[in-house]
């Protein structure tokens, strides 16, 4: 059952957003988060569900994706939502004791609702067609300029690859030790919460002793292969920028642009 | 050539200040395109010496140069590990990337070459070593010996001039284990790459040109295989075991001269017996 967990959430595709350089995706991500923020009214929020949507198709990630990342925050929505909706001061439109509803509540969370739907949506399409490996390599290239003030990029980098390289050799020792205590008696399925906690020391206890020793013959074969650090280190696939990002990037600078155009409106 | 000259090793265990001498005096020379067995049981130093090879230890007392360059020499040390690969025992616990031609490209990254050079020696790396196709895979989908072999990969892709495998079968079963001897002979002979094998196995010991018994860190016997597995006697004094037809040889030995004593392998002695 433990084989079963995926890492991260890719989804392999051919689509052109599968194809962006991961760099051109996560900065792609943060201007719209920005414009998503920058728009203040409905011809703009309509603008960006459009936009939004648009983009979700080009994915071709089928649409109970998105449903099943919304559907984890959905409890977050819908508590923000009924707080503006209660809390935002105005014109009053339903009263019941201290309770009020206000032209300005809804409208504010009608905005916030769809705001978030939005946020999670498009942030998961990041995710869903970038691998983790291309992931780390973006994040590493473009923390690189503020490695001068003392941001760790490679380290950071490198601690992302080994996670990802060992998180199914865990779970494949995870299982074997819990056969392996089972096998002796231990039970880990029954009693409350508190015995059932108490019941993963044997499990925790082998699977934190054997990952600090692999940490160790880890570190001691990285050596041995001259791994000193990113200084000096070159890497066989250097990320590369192609034509579309230059597309996607000028497609999101007009839509930053278009946002900030609809305050005026 | 490697030449280990006068080493010796001291270990300060943390806990009791106790001093531990993991290699005493040890002196022995490398050539090159050599297959070396370093043989002994555990904790008899063998795999103290190896990682003296690649300065991963440095010696208490004595040097070790390899290529008249001295391992203590902080300046040449990535130089060292470049001439020196080093596969380990846990196929697990030394790849470090999520693909297997990612981990291959590992060492020739930290060296810094250029992409292209990278790429083309990850794929002749990948080919020598049969694991070609696998090379998209995530290592965790591979068996005990590919994992070695990629990791046998790893090392080759950097160009060394010497590996030293440090009991690389100890964790695999037959088959694993099969694959990665037949790698490494495959290494020394058709490539000229100088292997020494770490073991605790008589059968890859007698594939060696030449071997080398340790107990309590010092070499105790030294010779071709044939002059080390006829000393059944010595051997066994060392808790060795001896493979059973070389022992079974001596036996027959002491009882008919006639039959050879410096017997290895079943075939030959079939040919012995029925010639």
């Amino acid at each position: 059952m433990l084989k079963d967990i995926t890492i991260g959430q890719y989804l392999p595709g051919e689509s052109f957003l599968h194809k962006l350089d991961p760099r051109t995706k996560i900065i792609a991500v943060i201007i719209y988060m920005i414009s998503l923020f920058i728009v203040n009214n409905f011809w703009g929020l309509g603008a960006m569900l459009v936009l939004s949507l648009a983009v979700v198709l080009i994915s071709r990630i089928p649409l109970k994706f998105f449903f099943r990342g919304i559907k984890a925050i959905v409890f977050i929505i819908l508590l923000t939502v009924v707080l503006q909706m209660f809390m935002t001061p105005g014109e009053p439109l339903w009263e019941f004791g201290f309770l009020k509803i206000t032209k300005e509540g809804v409208r504010q969370a009608v905005f916030m609702g769809t705001r978030l739907v939005l946020l999670v949506s498009v942030t998961s399409i990041l995710t869903l067609t970038t691998t983790p490996i291309s992931l780390t390599d973006g994040i590493e290239t473009l923390l690189k300029p503020f490695q001068k003030i003392g941001v760790p990029a490679h380290e950071l980098a490198m601690m992302m690859t080994i996670a990802l390289r060992f998180i199914p050799t865990l779970i494949e020792e995870t299982d074997k030790i819990m056969k392996a205590q089972s096998a002796r008696g231990a039970d880990f399925e029954s009693g409350n919460l508190l015995e059932r906690a108490k019941a993963m020391i044997p499990l925790l206890v082998p699977l934190f002793l054997n990952a600090i020793k692999r940490a160790d013959e880890l570190a001691l074969a990285m050596e041995a292969r001259c791994y000193h650090g990113g200084d000096g280190r070159t890497r066989m696939k250097a990320l590369q920028y192609e034509s579309r990002d230059a597309i996607a990037g000028a497609f999101c600078l007009c839509m930053a642009a278009g946002a900030f155009l609809t305050r005026l409106l | 050539m490697i030449r280990i000259h006068h080493v010796t090793h001291i270990y300060k265990k943390e806990s009791t200040k106790q001093e531990v001498k993991a290699l005493d005096d040890v002196s022995l020379d490398i050539l090159e395109g050599e297959h070396i067995a370093v043989l002994g049981h555990n904790g008899c130093g063998k795999s103290t010496l190896a990682k003296h090879l690649n300065a991963l230890l440095l010696p208490t007392a004595g040097t070790v140069e390899v290529d008249a360059v001295d391992t203590a020499n902080e300046a040449d040390l990535w130089t060292i590990r470049q001439m020196v690969g080093m596969v380990f025992q846990n196929p697990d616990n030394q790849l470090v990337a999520t693909t297997v031609e990612e981990d291959v490209a590992f060492g020739p990254e930290n060296m810094g070459m250029e992409p292209a050079l990278i790429r083309q020696r990850v794929d002749e790396a990948l080919a020598l070593v049969g694991m070609s196709q696998f090379k998209d895979k995530g290592p965790h989908l591979l068996s005990g010996g590919q994992k070695q072999r990629v990791a046998i990969a790893g090392i080759i892709a950097m160009r060394p001039k010497y590996i030293v495998f440090d009991e690389p079968t100890a964790m695999l079963d037959p088959t694993g284990r099969k694959e990665v001897m037949e790698t490494m002979q495959r290494l020394n002979r058709e490539e000229g790459i100088t292997v020494v094998n770490i073991t605790h196995f008589m059968e890859e010991a007698v594939l060696a040109d030449r071997v080398v018994v340790m107990e309590h860190g010092r070499i105790v016997l030294s010779g071709t295989p044939k002059e080390v597995f006829t000393q059944v006697d010595l051997l066994k004094k060392m808790q060795l075991d001896v493979p059973p037809v070389t022992e079974l040889a001596a036996l027959l030995h002491k009882e008919d001269k006639h039959i050879a004593a410096d017997i290895m392998t079943i075939e030959e002695m079939v040919r012995e017996l029925c010639p």
